[in-house]
């Protein structure tokens, strides 16, 4: 009986995760448009609902009437399988990620590196999905993403090494609490320099601006998906905003405090400790999520032997020299 | 069971989101088969190549660069394995761990450095010479 309820509870908390994170990936890509939109002087969605807020409905059901056309050179078998492996593994990074306290569906003592384990394995269904499809501009599109992923997860391991040095853990509920403990409230400060390949390395990691070259349209049409048309084309979408808000939970809880806020700052302000806990992580998860926006809204995109240099000669070395500094100081000072 | 079996009963959650990550999957795929919309033709079910019949084989000879990158990926992407577990335990492995750590990180630079000098790192300059060979 016992085991009924615990597996019920869990099983209500993936319902949760799930809608919640549905919801915001339908209107991620309506606060995209809008905010975009608005940054260029134009007001983006506009025509369905008051202000386009029904936009993400509108796009949903239009993408399921789609016609589904797979080429027919295409692989079919490798062709169906891609964007199912984007989003399983996209979703089953949610269920280590802490919401507020305990509230995470699976407590486990290494959560950060199931989630760089997880959230790698899109890889797969990127490079399954350009080989599959049989064309051009997937096959090239599918190998530089996986050239880009690849090359900056080094680079994003590192810089989280430095958070795990710090917390001395890789629970994410005992990062957060570590940062709680600690007198500056957020790994953000001591940890800038990871931080900022950290920051860098997730903008690569997740195929966006100014790295969205897998998917450069002038030169690539859509990269890898190209060949993908209706709710498989969805698909894709589903996991590459999944993984933005995953990134963006995981910046909140490595390097902005998750659910907490610094210590001086209630001390200072006692009212904002009966702010609830996942407000402030909302608040965290929105801010980096307007980042990405920002982000795109501003800079060019660069060049293929630009990025790959970034990777690997800049972050790189800044994240070892990071992991240095950072056990340094937690040796001596 | 076995009495004193190790269950890994925390991990159980994550097998039942992947489980309800597919099923997710699964409903959309079967939505979408339900709303199938099918009229193919030939044109159609060409490979898109901005509105020409495609030319030649797609699966071309591409960058030996991509290899590279692969290899490069592999011996440094286990070297920050190695990172993890230290990380975590740096507390209490002391002076011996700290020193232990910053000459396997020195071992690791010179390789890093070696990848630099033969050009591994670079994208632009070995395509000058080997791309249209």
């Amino acid at each position: 009986m016992d085991f009924v309820i615990t597996l019920a509870i869990i099983v209500i908390k993936i319902a949760v995760v799930f809608g919640a994170v549905l919801f915001h990936v339908a209107y991620a890509t309506y606060f995209e448009r809008k905010i975009i939109g608005r940054m260029q002087a134009r007001y983006g969605p506009m025509e369905v609902g008051p202000h386009g807020l029904l936009q993400p409905f509108a796009d949903m059901i239009k993408l399921f009437f789609k016609e589904d056309i797979a080429p027919a050179s295409a692989d079919r078998p490798l062709f169906y399988i891609a964007p199912a492996i984007v989003v399983i593994s996209a979703m089953t990074a949610l269920s280590v990620l802490p919401f507020f306290d305990r509230f995470v569906i699976a407590d486990i003592d290494i959560g950060l590196l199931f989630l760089l384990v997880i959230t790698s394995l899109s890889v797969y269904g990127i490079v399954i999905a350009g080989w599959a499809s049989n064309s051009k501009y997937s096959f090239l599109g599918g190998l530089r993403s996986a050239a880009q992923l690849i090359s900056y997860e080094i680079a994003m391991g590192l810089s989280l090494v430095g958070v795990m040095l710090m917390a001395g853990s890789l629970n994410l509920s005992d990062i957060v609490r570590a940062q709680h403990q600690h007198p500056l409230g957020m790994f953000a400060f001591p940890q800038f320099l990871g931080f900022f390949v950290f920051v860098v390395a997730a903008f690569a990691e997740t195929n966006r601006a100014p790295f969205d070259l897998p998917e450069a349209e002038s030169e690539l049409v859509a990269g890898y998906f190209t060949e993908y048309s209706g709710f498989r084309f969805a698909f894709f979408f589903l996991g590459e905003y999944v993984a933005m808000l995953t990134m963006s939970a995981v910046a909140a809880l490595c390097f902005l405090g998750g659910w907490t806020i610094p210590m001086f700052m209630t001390n200072a302000m006692p009212f904002l400790s009966y702010v609830p806990g996942i407000i402030w992580f909302l608040v965290k998860v929105y801010a980096f999520m307007f980042f990405y926006y920002w982000i795109r809204a501003t800079l060019p995109r660069y060049r293929y032997d630009q990025l790959m240099a970034i990777g690997w000669k800049v972050l790189m070395p800044l994240a070892f020299v990071n992991v240095l500094i950072t056990a340094f100081a937690k040796r001596w000072l | 069971m076995m009495p004193g079996a190790y269950i890994p009963s925390a991990y159980l959650p994550i097998l039942i989101t992947l489980m309800a990550a597919t099923a997710f999957v699964a409903g959309g795929l079967l939505l979408g088969a339900i709303f199938k919309l099918r009229r193919p033709y030939s044109e159609k079910l060409l490979s898109y190549e901005s509105g020409n019949p495609p030319v030649g084989e797609p699966r071309e000879r591409f960058s030996i660069k991509f290899y590279v990158v692969a290899m490069l990926f592999v011996v440094f992407d286990v070297e920050a394995a190695f990172l993890y577990p230290w990380a975590v335990a740096f507390g209490n492995i002391g002076l011996y761990g700290f020193w232990g750590m910053v000459i396997f990180i020195l071992i690791i630079f010179i390789g890093y450095a070696y990848d630099w000098k033969m050009g591994a790192l670079d994208w632009k300059a070995v395509n000058k010479g080997t791309r249209e060979g």
